[in-house]
């Protein structure tokens, strides 16, 4: 089995900072591994400004935040990267599984820091009724489509929910060309950042629908419309106030949760940044979800040294 | 109004004059009064898009204006921008169409892409 000092399971904001911040505190020998082909997470489809005022103090977008540690990271050359692979399997022995095109590797660790981020909730766990049609997108996958692929998933588009991705995604759908009939967002106010509310939905005019949720989603093979309902201060719908909106495309913005099963796999709890296995550790939007990628970097760089101070002190 | 200028969000209060911004308040730091001024009297924002790539490794280029360009400019900077095709490789930070719609900022790549 092959040995490493420190392995990095995820190669986003958060494990590029922890293998930086490893490397700065001495530790020589870091895997890295990242299921992409290129480093940089979910910062490489937020082509929009307002990454690094804290850390970097300027005003960047996505890429260029990935980037500047993109650069950190191929300039030290004792971090491995290892691209393309999909970690299967932790161990409470500090050993890490994963699959890299062609064969499946083990490595047993001294110290690991798992890095993996977070996914979307989902339609699923916010319960709308209603067909099963094509043309329901998490705002996140609807941003990589656009941002990365350069598709535009549809023309005519209800969000659900007011994070902040929805209303970054929401202006972006309106710069190409399609129409945002509506934001319907079931709390009083908005989930999201002031600032987005300001430069994705006022500066385009989009409706927002504070206080509503949708009741049912209609569509055969792909949606046609959606009906919508208010609701009061405790979300119970209020008669009599249904309404319809056509269109083609429903994005889902309602929130974010930590990506944590190969821990929850290996029986491992979190204990704040760390586990309750001694030598593993947790940053990153797996650890808590974030606002800002500035504090990620903060945070992981904190790990970062701990990890090194682990594997010093052994 | 909310400046946008930090996630901080701060509250602003403006008094306007004749169109003119005659005090703010509410800003946590100078950018404010700055950003307050400029949403009155000429509304600017750091546009930012994607660009077709062609042989490229991936098909998308994210790109933006180096400095703010008028609210008013962002379709036109959109119909801009699509006729634009990348077949070289870029870093972030190259320049792809200097002087951008004639507004004396710069279009440049937001990512390395080769
Ligand atoms: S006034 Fe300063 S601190 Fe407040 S939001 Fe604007 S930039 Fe941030």
């Amino acid at each position: 089995m092959v040995k490493r000092d420190l392995v990095i399971v995820g190669g986003g904001p958060a494990g590029m900072a922890a293998a930086v911040s490893a490397h700065e505190n001495g530790v020589k020998d870091i895997l890295l591994i990242e299921r992409d082909r290129y480093l940089g997470g979910i910062l490489n489809q937020c082509i929009h400004t307002g990454f690094g005022i804290n850390y970097f103090k300027e005003i960047l977008t996505g890429p260029e935040y990935a980037d500047r540690f993109i650069k950190k990271v191929r300039d030290m050359l004792d971090i491995e990267v290892s691209f393309n692979s999909i970690v299967v399997k932790l161990a409470s022995d500090k050993t890490v599984t994963f699959l890299k095109p062609g064969r499946l590797e083990t490595v047993k660790a001294k110290a690991i820091i798992m890095a993996t981020g977070c996914r979307e909730k989902t339609r699923e766990m916010v319960h709308i009724q209603g067909s099963r049609p094509a043309g329901i997108f998490s705002a996140g996958l609807a941003q990589k489509l656009i941002n990365i692929e350069g598709l535009l998933p549809g023309k005519e588009v209800v969000v659900v929910g007011s994070g902040d991705i929805g209303l970054i995604m929401a202006r972006r759908f309106v710069m190409e060309g399609a129409r945002v009939k509506a934001i319907i967002e079931i709390q009083k106010e908005s989930r999201g950042l002031l600032r987005n509310m300001v430069q994705c939905v006022e500066d385009f005019d989009i409706p927002v629908y504070f206080n509503h949720k949708i009741s049912r989603i209609f569509g055969k093979s792909r949606v046609e419309k959606v009906s919508v309902i208010r609701v009061d201060d405790s979300f119970n719908e209020i008669p009599g106030s249904l309404f319809e909106i056509q269109c083609d495309t429903i994005l889902m913005s309602v929130g974010l949760i930590s990506e944590n099963e190969l821990i929850d796999m290996a029986g491992i709890r979190i204990e704040e940044n760390k586990t309750s296995v001694p030598g593993i550790f947790v940053c990153g939007n797996s650890f808590k979800i974030y606002d800002i990628v500035d504090t990620v970097t903060k945070d992981s760089f904190l790990v970062g040294k701990l990890a090194a101070n682990y594997i010093t002190n052994q | 109004m909310t400046c946008i200028e930090c996630p901080k969000g701060c509250r602003l209060a403006v008094n306007i004059e004749n169109g003119r911004v005659a005090k703010v308040t509410g800003n946590e730091c100078p950018k404010g009064e700055k950003y307050a001024i400029g949403e009155v009297e000429n509304p600017t924002r750091i546009f930012t898009s994607t660009v077709l790539g062609q042989g490229l490794e991936l098909k998308m280029i994210p790109v933006r204006t180096d400095k703010a360009i008028a609210k008013s400019k962002i379709f036109e900077a959109m119909t801009q921008i699509k006729r634009i095709k990348i077949s070289k490789p870029l870093n972030a930070g190259d320049i792809i169409i200097r002087n951008f719609l004639g507004l004396d900022v710069n279009l440049i790549a937001t990512r390395k892409m080769e």
